[in-house]
Parts: structure tokens; sequence; C-alpha cells
């Protein structure tokens, strides 16, 4: 017994560095995601997926999502930085695993890449609900798009779409642009229209609606046009990134081989946008790409170095703050002209936009406005894409003391020496009337 | 034989030698202390001060004694705080002290918005303590600092009655202003308010003017505006002083009293006293620019121009050319200050009077417009049991003494009943000027006591010696003389004086009986540990706020941000150590209506309210599990007004119903949902408070609540101490993925 406790601690003792190693505030990227799968077969199915993964480093856990075995955490410590369930028709998952624990592990800020497809089950709608998506409730229903559909599609349903309304993003998709169609087949989803983290990343066109391919429609479908989503992300308060894809076949070696021709259009492509989408797109929900960090907010008077415990109305201060990008690899100076700082107190006193010097220090100087109370300096940086930065720190601004007011004004003079000669011309006449007869 | 009897003989020559020394030395000294009764008197005055003067103090100890030597009430919290800072970084610091722990995120100048009388008065006593080598904590001395401050003004009620009547109204005016329970009130240990020192600097300055103004004296009125100025330091009621003074000149002027000692006392009181005033910040230019402070520059300005129209009669010698000039000279005066006047109000350069000064003259005022200043409990009308309460006799002397002034009108009486009547109606219309109403009704009523015993006693002196010797008669009083010739119509007037003395002393003592029981049982309590009687008799102690106020001090970041309603503000500053929104100092409407709206909207609209406030706790006062009656649902309507009246959106019947106030069943769905009632009810229904009542049944209501299942979104439970008394909750971050 203290043999096997011994031992374990001397593991967990040499895990230690790899541990904080994997996944941190310095780190950002994910080191260790877990895969759940229906099948296992899968695994072979999406290899493309699944082995860019790999080849960049990743350490993928393939388990069956009803294996009893599965955990999260172990010893209140999450062992995975990244989640991919690939496991749309799960009722249960297995283990003490249910939508509460994966809505958790986002909150603990790791990441999640959710895929549904038709017939989709309870548990992955109500994962999806937790992130401000709403899957199309007829579990038969599927996208169909009687415009905008790969001519490859051979069932004539039209339900594989070719997708090419991306969002126009640099930071999610990359830098190259993705020319060929994105091929989609699968179920609809929409946002929820109250949550503002979760937007579109592969919406349908406007001829695009959302019904059982197989039956009649009988009534007017649910959701159409571009109010259907067919891709989206959440990137939360706490800076996790969620995917949620309508179709679990977008990622799928099949369409990823397969070439696309979008109905109407006479642009044929050796193979779709699929590949890339997915891998820019892995790149940025696993924090390669759009993750910035910044150093603590520094603020001194000018010509001074420490920052003071409070200003006074109408001090020159100088305001600097360091923000670097997270380019996979390293901490690169972020480099942009649109970072601005407030001097906030119920609302924004001054607002300044700070430039950057290439170097990662972005940096102004303005003077403190003549208003006394408490101030706090804020940073709220939040581009499309990155990771949201909201600094801000409180700083109190007094007004002036009782000495520091001007002492001796010019224009005063004159009151200064009436008030002098009325006291000596008082004391003259004291003088003369008390003792002159 | 002769030799032995020598000695024995010289012996007794000695002995008779020296036995006539004896008694005639004996004889001698006890002639002496006869001869010398002015001695004797001075004697017993002093010994009587000195008695009353530790009287006044050791009635004040009840509080210590019951609980513990602390600082009662709010506003004595703030003053505590600012007084350790003053000790501890010194008067400049003090001076200049900007608070970024209170109403955030405005801040508060705290050395511009104060009156530092009270703690520079007691850091001075500190520094002189320690000086002394005596190493007192700070604490003790504010608790201290009142009853020491009673003590002297039984000191200057003895000087100022002895001003106004004679010795003995001095002496009685002392011993009754020692125990008076209007004043106590507001003096026991603990009471660490401004007014504690306020009282004796208003009777102070008081008693220096009318000294002032019977001796014609430069320098007793440079005393009196000295006695302003510690006043104007102290508290804002220094606005009585510059009202009561010019208006007691004026009624001078017109019955035709004017004389020069008046114009020498008021104009050196008035300049000195307004020069000095503008030195405090928190007055500064208020002295020569608000309507206030108006009157007693008119009156200033009266008392030249009267000046100068007797200089010109005194010059003309003709009465008709005097006329005419007089008419001229009246009206472009009043002209030339009407025009002033109305030009400096338009133009915004005189500010118009306050509200508070407006709901002193129209008691009414402040409940239609000013819903701040009346939802403050001591702001109401007096009800007449208080003044029962608080004055006891007093209220049946008091017109007594009235009248004794009226028979013997001098300079002084006429400001003593002027003293009297003003403040009385300003006691009648708001509860805590009784206060300032103390020490004239103390001062008239002992006028009344001590002529009735005076007259009594002397009648019955009287009738002795008339009985012994008949010569006396002559030397006598003309007063003794005149009731020894009514003696043959009354024939029971010995007996009917000596009754009427029992009487008296029979009043007096049942004055002193009262006046202890009022103190210890009404106003020694500091109202931050509350006092109830358990089931067996048995003192409990409720020691809530203390708790919490301890827990927020440890347990929260040093930076939190707390929104309570503003009564708790100065407490949670003081003893929680933590950032407020709103406190006591209500100088600013709207952000105390933002809360007011906060508490009294659903839990979204106040979840944003709060989070531009950058608050991270909420801190309610609930009652309903002690019957602990002045909780925050009882205050709730006026955070409703006081909200309503800044933000319309908050309508004030619709958390009524039928014009009633409920928290049961049938109260309105806004006042169920409100965040107040949320955060007071939260898991409440869960709890049953009395046996045999349903869970959820609210003591302090006396019913069971509406809403049981309450659920809270944004706000989680932090705190809820013993007696459920304080509860606290933590303001959630927004939700992670919405």
């Amino acid at each position: 017994m203290m043999n096997l406790s011994r031992s374990v601690a001397l593991i967990s003792l040499f895990l230690l560095p790899l541990l904080s190693f994997s996944f941190s505030v310095d780190n950002p990227t994910d080191r260790r995601v877990l895969v759940l799968l229906d099948d296992l077969s899968l695994k072979s199915s999406h290899s493309i997926f699944f082995n860019t993964l790999k080849s960049r480093g990743f350490d993928l856990d393939f388990k069956l999502a009803d294996d009893s075995k599965l955990a999260l955490q172990r010893y209140g410590q999450y062992l995975y930085d990244g989640l991919i369930i690939f496991a749309p028709s799960t009722e249960r998952l297995g283990g003490s695993l249910d939508s509460k624990s994966i809505a958790d592990f986002v909150d603990s800020g790791r990441d999640l890449i959710l895929s549904a497809d038709t017939s989709a089950s309870d548990l992955i709608r109500s994962i999806a609900t937790e992130c401000g998506v709403d899957f199309d409730e007829d579990s038969s229903a599927m996208v169909i798009d009687h415009t905008s559909f790969s001519v490859s599609d051979v069932d004539g349903d039209h339900t594989l779409i070719a997708a090419d309304d991306l969002v126009k993003s640099d930071v999610i998709l990359g830098k190259a642009k993705i020319e060929a169609p994105v091929l989609f087949r699968g179920v609809a989803h929409s946002l929820n229209p109250t949550n503002n983290l979760v937007f579109k990343v592969l919406s349908a066109s406007p001829s695009a609606y959302s019904a059982n391919p197989s039956s009649k429609l009988s009534s007017p479908p649910q959701l159409t046009g571009s109010a259907i989503s067919l891709v989206s992300v959440l990137q939360a308060r706490n800076n996790a990134r969620v995917v949620i894809s309508g179709s679990l076949q977008l990622f799928s070696d099949r369409l990823i081989r397969s070439g696309v021709q979008k109905a109407g259009s006479h642009n044929q492509y050796e193979k779709s946008g699929n590949e890339q989408f997915v891998t820019e797109l892995s790149k940025w929900v696993f924090h390669e790409r759009g993750h910035l960090k910044a150093g603590s907010l520094v603020h001194h008077r000018v010509g001074e170095t420490d920052e003071p415990a409070i200003y006074r109305i109408k001090d020159d201060l100088e305001f600097s703050v360091e923000i670097y990008e997270w380019s996979g690899k390293s901490w690169e100076p972020y480099v942009a002209n649109d970072v601005q700082v407030q001097f906030y107190m119920m609302s924004p006193y001054v607002l300044k936009t700070l430039s950057a010097d290439k170097k990662g220090l972005f940096h102004t100087s303005f003077k403190v406005p003549d208003v006394y109370g408490v101030f706090q300096f804020k940073v709220e940086y939040e581009m499309l894409g990155y990771t949201t930065l909201s600094l801000s720190k409180q700083i109190p601004v007094r007004p002036y003391r009782h000495n520091e007011y001007e002492r001796f004004i010019p224009t005063a003079y004159p009151y200064y020496g009436a008030c002098f000669t009325t006291m000596a011309g008082f004391f003259v006449f004291s003088f003369v009337y008390l003792y002159h007869k | 034989m002769g030799g032995k009897s020598e000695p024995a003989k010289s012996e007794s020559m000695a002995t008779t030698t020296t036995s006539p020394d004896l008694i005639n030395s004996s004889f001698f000294s006890f002639k002496s202390l006869k001869l010398k009764t002015k001695q004797q008197e001075l004697l017993l005055r002093i010994s009587i001060l000195g008695l009353v003067y530790i009287l006044a103090f050791i009635a004040r100890l009840f509080s210590v004694l019951r609980y513990e030597s602390m600082i009662h009430e709010f506003d004595p919290y703030f003053n505590y705080r600012t007084t350790l800072f003053l000790t501890e970084k010194g008067f400049y610091e003090f001076w200049n002290w900007f608070d970024s722990e209170s109403w955030y995120p405005l801040g508060r100048i705290i050395g511009g918005t104060l009156y530092p009388g009270l703690m520079v008065t007691a850091a001075l006593i500190y520094w002189a303590l320690r000086f002394l080598r005596f190493f007192v904590h700070i604490r003790e001395v504010c608790v201290l600092t009142a009853p020491f401050f009673a003590s002297n003004t039984t000191l200057v009620a003895y000087f100022f009655g002895k001003e106004i009547w004679d010795t003995g109204a001095g002496l009685v005016a002392a011993v009754l202003i020692a125990i008076c329970p209007g004043y106590i009130s507001r003096s026991v240990a603990g009471s660490y308010d401004n007014e504690a020192v306020a009282i004796f600097a208003l009777l102070l300055t008081f008693y220096l003017f009318v000294k002032a103004v019977n001796t014609g004296s430069l320098a007793w009125a440079l005393a009196s505006a000295f006695g302003y100025f510690y006043m104007v330091s102290a508290w804002g009621g220094y606005v009585f002083i510059i009202n009561l003074v010019p208006l007691y000149v004026l009624v001078l002027l017109i019955t035709g009293r004017y004389s020069m000692r008046l114009y020498i006392a008021y104009n050196c009181m008035y300049i000195l006293g307004m020069l000095l005033a503008m030195q405090i910040r928190f007055v500064g230019f208020q002295h020569v620019q608000s309507g206030e402070h108006m009157g007693a520059m008119g009156v200033f300005l009266l008392m030249q121009v009267f000046y100068f129209l007797d200089w010109v009669k005194y010059q003309l010698n003709d009465t008709k050319l005097f006329q005419t000039f007089l008419r001229i000279t009246v009206t472009s005066a009043i002209m030339v200050g009407g025009i002033a006047l109305g030009l400096g109000t338009a133009s915004g350069y005189i500010s118009p009077w306050t509200g508070r000064f407006y709901s002193l003259l129209d008691p009414t005022y402040a409940k239609d417009h000013i819903p701040i200043i009346a939802s403050v409990s001591e702001h109401q009308p007096t009800a007449w049991s208080s003044f029962m309460f608080d004055y006891h006799i007093l209220l049946f002397l008091f017109p007594a003494g009235l009248y004794f002034c009226f028979k013997r009108l001098s300079d002084a009486t006429i400001f003593i009943v002027m003293y009297g009547l003003t403040s009385l109606y300003f006691a009648g219309v708001m509860v805590r000027l009784i206060l300032v109403a103390t020490p004239a009704v103390c001062l008239i009523s002992a006028i009344a006591v001590s002529a009735t015993v005076k007259n009594l006693t002397s009648l019955l002196r009287t009738k002795q010696k008339v009985s012994q010797t008949g010569s006396t008669k002559g030397a006598g009083s003309s007063k003794a003389s005149s009731k020894v010739t009514l003696d043959q119509s009354q024939p029971f007037q010995k007996n009917g004086a000596i009754a009427l003395l029992v009487g008296v002393f029979y009043l007096l003592s049942r004055y002193a009986i009262h006046c202890t029981w009022v103190t210890s049982e009404a106003y020694s309590s500091p109202s931050i540990v509350l006092a109830a009687r358990g089931a067996h008799g048995n003192r409990i102690l409720f020691d809530d706020y203390r708790e919490a106020y301890y827990w927020l001090r440890q347990n929260t970041p040093t930076d939190a941000k707390i929104m309570s309603w503003w009564d708790y503000g100065y407490q949670i500053t003081a003893m929680g150590n933590r950032t407020v929104i709103v406190d006591n100092n209500t100088w600013n409407n709207t952000h105390i209506a933002t809360v007011g709206r906060a508490m009294s909207s659903n839990e979204d609209e106040a979840y944003e309210i709060m989070r531009s406030l950058d608050v991270n706790y909420v801190l309610v006062v609930f009652g309903g599990v002690t019957g602990y009656s002045s909780d925050d649902i009882n205050k709730f309507l006026w955070m409703v007004r006081i909200g309503g009246g800044v933000y319309p959106v908050i309508k004030e019947p619709e958390y009524l119903v039928n014009g009633e106030f409920r928290v049961d069943k049938g109260a309105s769905p806004k006042m169920l949902n409100c965040l107040m009632y949320k955060l007071c009810y939260y898991r409440f229904g869960e709890l049953t408070t009395e046996y045999g009542k349903p869970p959820g049944y609210d003591r302090a209501r006396g019913v069971e609540i509406g809403n049981k299942d309450i659920k809270l979104e944004h706000l989680e439970e932090a705190y809820t101490t013993s007696n459920w008394i304080v509860r606290i909750y933590r303001v959630k971050p927004p939700t992670n993925r919405l």
C-alpha cells in the first residue's frame, strides 16, 4: 500500500512538468484532445482530419462515447485540453459525463468540437443548446437547397450542399482564401438570438431550407434561408472556443477528397474546400491562432516611472500596455492600430487609440480630465476571431490640495494693495483719532 | 500647701486664662464661618456645580455598562472613521482627504464636505491625553466626548442662567440640563455625533452674545464670535444662530431697545463670526451667498442705517426735517436692499434656500418634494408623546418660566424667550430639533423653579422673622413685605407655601426618576447591537451587524464594492473597510435613486444597474426572523419613492395593493419579484420562525410571505448572519457562454 502510494506520488512528480507544459497561460494551444466516437470506424473514415491534427502535435485519445470508463477529470484536474464529440447518435455518454459536465469543461476554458448529424440525439442537442445553438427540432430534417447543391449529389434530393458563404475572418479561417465550396450534408441549426457570443462560420444560401427530404412538405419549413447556420463557432467569455457543425460528413475523408461543382456554376474544383476549412477551423478552435495576451496596464505621470496611488485632476499621464499574439509556437508582438484605452467613470471621459511600436508595446499619453472620482483604465479589445482582451485597473483622481492652487495671481495685486492700504489707513486713523487732541 | 496650691492655682489660672482664648478662638472661627455667607454660598455653589458636572457625565454611561464601549448608530461611525484618519495622518491630510471608498465611483471630498469641529475636538483631547502619558485608544475618546461636552454644557447653562436671571436659576438650569432626556438622547456615551459638541457650542455662543449685549463689551462680543466659529465648525445647525441672533436684534430695534451695547455686540459678532465661519471649507462663501444667511446681513446693514439716522437726528435738531429724511432714507434703503436681493437671486449669486430650510418653515414641503429628507425618521414631525417623553415636567414649567420672563423683561430675558419660542416651533417640525430646544426649555423652566422656590422660601422666612422681630421687616425685600401685608387676609399662607414647596420638590424628584429611567431604557441602546427579552426574561443580544461587517472585512477582496441602502454606508466603510455605492452623506440624490431603482427592479434589470456600478456584493437588512422592524422591507417604499423621483419608470402604486403595502400572497406581482423582496426572502420559505405558524412566517410584519420559491439567477447567497438580520449576496459575473 505504501509502495503504491509512493509510486503514484513519484509518477505524478514525474508528470508534473508535463502537466504544466500543456495548455497554460503561456502556451495556450491545446495538447491533449479526447475524441468521442459513436463507432470506432469513424477513426478511419475521418482519418485525414485526425491525421492533420496528429501531425500538428496533438495527442488524440480515441474513446467510444459510451465507454463506461470515460472521465474528463481526475482528482479535480482535467485530463484533456480539448474535446471532439463525433457521436451524433449517442443518447448517453459513458462514465459520469453528461451535458452539464461538458458545459463545465468549456467553462473551465477548454475547447470543444461538436458535430451533429441527421437524427442527432437529445444529448447532442442539449450540449448545443448550452452553447447557444438550436438544432432543427424535426429529427429527420436536413438542409435542402435546390439552387446551390453540389452537382455530384447522386441522390438528387439536393441535400449535399455546396456552401461558400464563409465568415470573412483571416483569424478564423486562415490567410489563404478557401476557393472551393465546402460540401455539407446534415442538419440545420439556428443561433440563439439572445446570445451574442456565437456566430456563423458557414451559412446556408438564401434558398436553403430545412425539411425531411423523403417526405413532401406539408407546412412551411421552420428554418429557411440564411437564418440557417451550417457551422457555427462560439467564443465564450473565458475565451474557450466551441465549433458546432451540423454535419459529421463535413469532416469525412469522402467529402474532403471529392471534387465539387456548384449547381449553376461553371467552376469545377478538383477538391472540395472541406480539408482547408476543417484544418483552419481546428487551428482556430485549438488556439493555434488568434490568441492574444496582454501584460498588465502600466501608467504613470509624465516624467516619472512609478505608478502613483492616486492622480490629481489635470495631471499628464502616460499609459502603456503590452499585447502579444500566439503564433502557435511562440509569442509574437501584436500589430494593430485599433487598440483603444478608456479613462472610465460610469462613462468614458477619455477614449484614445493606442499607438503600437511593432514590438508589442501600445502606448499613449493624455491629460486627466477635470473631474474627480474613481476612474478605471479600461482596455476592451474585441475583434472577430481574436480572444477578448478585457483589462481594467482602478485609480482614484483627487481634486487639488489646499496648497496646490495658484497662490499669488498677478491680476489680484490691486486687491492685495487695497487690502493692505485699508489696514494701514485704519491703523493711522485710530492712532490719530485716539491721541490727537 | 501653698506651694502645692500655687501651681494648682496657676494651673487653674492658666486654664481660666486659656479657656476664654479657646472660646474666643472657636467663637471667632465659628463666627468667621457664619459671617462670610458669601463664601459659604460660593462653596455650596461650587460643590453643587461639581456634583452636577459629574452627574451629567455618569448619567450618560449607561450604554457603556449595558453593552460595551462602542460607537452608536450610523453617522457616528463616519465621525469615528474620520477622527481615526485625522489622528493617524494629521490635519493637512484630513483637510485634503479625498475618499475613494464611498460614493463609488464618484468619491467624496471628505475635507470639504464635513464639519470638522467634532473630529478636531476629539483629536485634541486624544493628543492632550497622550501628552499627559495617558495612552488611551482613540475609540474611548470618541465614546466619551459626548458625555464630557454634556458636562461642560451644564457649566455654560449655569452661567447663562446667572446672566439672564440669577445664580439660583443658573444652578437649577445646570441640574435640569444635566439629566434632561431631550439632550441625553444625543449625548450618551458612544453617540459620537456633531450634536454632542454642537449643543455646547450653541449655548456658549448664545451665552457670550447675551453677555456682550448686557455689557456692551467688545471682548465678550469677540468671544461670542469665536463661540460661533466653533459652532460653525461643529454642526450645520449654526444656521439657527445666524438667524436667531439677527431676529433678536430686529425685535430689540422694533421694541425701541436699540442701544450702543447692542450695536457693538452684534456688529462685532457678525463681522468676525462671518470671517471665521468662512474659514470652514464646507461653509465657505455660502456664508455671504446663500439665502439662509441673508437675514443676518440685512440686519447688519439695518443697524448701520439706524446708527446713521441716530447721528443725523443728533446733528439736525429739527424733528420735521428729520422725519422727511427718515422717510427718504428708509424707503431708499429698503429699495436698494430689495433690488440687490432680487438681482442676486436672479443672477444665481445668492443661492435660494435649501430643501432642509424650507422643510423647517413648511413642515409639508419635504413630504411633497424631497423624499430623501422625509424618509429619515428623525426628520418626521414630532409627536406629542415624545415632547412629554423628552421634557417631562419642563413642559409645564416652560410656560410658567415664560410668565416670569415677561414679568421681568430685559434684553437677556427677551433673548431667552425668543430662543425658547422659535426652537420649540422647530422642535415641533422635526423630532431631532427637540435637542436644540432643550437648553432653552431647561433655562426657562429653571427660571420658573428658581423664582417659585425663592418666593416661597422668602415667604416662609419673612413670616418667621415677623413673629420674632418686627425690625427686620424693613430690611426684607419689597416682595416679602407685600406678602406680609397680604398675610392677614390669607391665614394658611405658610402652610400653603410649605405644601407648594413639597409639591415642587416632588415634581423635581419625579423628573429625576423619569430622566434616569428614560436614559437607561430608551436612549442607551447603540442600535448596532440589538437587545431583546427572551422567553425567560433573560436578555438576548443580536450582534448581527458587526458579524456581517467583519465578514465583509475578512472575506471579500479589498476593492470589492458593496451595494446597500444608504443607511448602512457609513457602517460598512467604517467597520467593513469596503467601498460603498451610497452612504449616509446623502449629497447625490441621483446616485441614491439609482440604488433605489436597482432594489425595486426585477433581477435582470437590477443586474444591469449593478454591473454598471461594478457592484460585487449586495447587503440587505432583514428582520423577518427576529421581528426587527426597521429593516429594508419596511424601508422599501422609500426606496421606491426616491428611485421613482429620478427614474419615472419606477411607480409607487405598482408596489401597492389598494394603497396598502403587503408582502404576503396578496402583494402586487412587481413587489414579489423585485430584487429587495427576493434578497430578503431568499430561502426564507423553508424556515419556520415561530411555533404553530407555517414556514416562511415573517415575524416583523406578522404575515406568511407570498413568494416562497425564490430563485436567484445573477446573484448567489454569500453570507447570512446568525439571526438573519444581515444578508449578503455576491453578484455573479456574466454567464460564460451567453
